[in-house]
């Protein structure tokens, strides 16, 4: 690509809030508008920077939901109550405000349509979210293999983008199976449970059709999702990973 | 304490170096493990952040910032292998 020969300089820019949604009880997302914004690639990253009265700056960084082809650049938050910057992002930032950023960050974590497929994303809690971009994009194109999407969550009320995930699977035949792994209504008909090696093997194409694996989550999540799946026989090399941290899922 | 990955110290390479490198390939110095930065251990709670070789659990690298100026030592990765 053209754009990625071309040196640039990783500047800060000011957003401007467009809108904030509500996704689930603890994540928003924050669709902002970036003048100066150069595209992105899906699956990448920005650092959002804020600074106190008092100069104290923090800096967190976090996934871009939306895909290259939207208008607006979307991240969605989790937040959490120890945090620094998401409590900022998720209670106090509203519509027209400013926000700091820069980016886009990260090449390895990316999908983009001449990677062809099979595409297998699996999401342990808001590791979902550059998933999100990648189907997005997908959708955005002409596409001969359709994704799949393993998402697990503690619970259904935190399953982030239940409705657009409704519509992927419905319009555009994107198998999404969720796992919950706390607790699930009484009709639950998803998987029951952690993500374990049965249930990676029923979900996952077989290691000969060398699908394209990206797993995002909490660390613990994504080292056993990758372990077991390289146990099942999938190419280290094609197994690519995003951790977060230590939240539970 | 549970470790991230390189795709973490992402920004602070690419203000250091002027260009995206959680894609560059190099090896340990220690084991010779060949890894792309995107796939060290990174640990970002001491005094500055380290990342180690996923293999043998050698520091590779470490990040500072020096009054808003960011430093990075490559000292255990060898960047090309």
């Amino acid at each position: 690509m053209a754009r990625a020969a071309i040196p640039r300089r990783l500047t800060w820019q000011l957003g401007r809030v467009v809108e904030l949604i509500d996704e689930t009880p603890r994540c928003k997302s924050v669709v902002v508008d970036l003048p100066e914004w150069q595209g992105h690639r899906a699956g990448q990253h920005v650092d959002v920077r804020l600074t106190a009265e008092d100069g104290y700056q923090a800096e967190r960084s976090y996934s871009i939901a939306s895909a290259p082809e939207d208008a607006h650049l979307v991240l969605t938050v989790e937040r959490l109550d120890d945090g620094e910057v998401s409590p900022y992002l998720t209670d106090e930032l509203r519509p027209d405000d400013e926000l700091e950023l820069r980016g886009p960050i990260g090449g390895y974590f990316v999908w983009e349509r001449s990677l062809g497929g099979p595409l297998l994303m699996v999401a342990g809690g808001s590791g979902v979210v550059p998933f999100r971009s990648m189907l997005r994009h997908w959708a955005a194109g002409e596409h001969d293999t359709v994704p799949r999407l393993l998402y697990s969550s503690r619970t259904l009320p935190e399953v982030i983008y239940q409705e657009e995930l409704t519509r992927f699977s419905a319009d555009d035949g994107v198998d999404v199976r969720l796992a919950l792994t706390r607790e699930w209504p009484e009709n639950w008909e998803g998987h029951r449970g952690r993500v374990d090696r049965g249930f990676l093997e029923e979900v996952a194409w077989a290691p000969a059709e060398r699908p394209l694996v990206y797993i995002c989550g909490p660390t613990s999540f994504v080292e056993a999702v990758a372990q077991t799946l390289v146990d099942i026989g999938h190419e280290p090399g094609r197994v690519k990973t995003e951790r977060f941290g230590p939240t539970g899922t | 304490m549970e470790a991230l990955d390189g795709n973490a110290i992402a920004g602070a390479l690419f203000e250091y170096f002027g260009t995206e490198m959680t894609v560059a390939r190099g090896a340990c110095v220690y084991c010779g493990a060949t890894a792309q930065i995107a796939e060290l251990r990174v640990y970002g709670q001491a005094p500055g952040t380290v990342a180690r070789c996923r293999s043998c659990g050698n520091v590779v690298m470490v990040l500072v910032s020096v009054r808003g100026l960011q430093k990075v030592h490559l000292s255990g990765f060898r960047l090309g292998d």
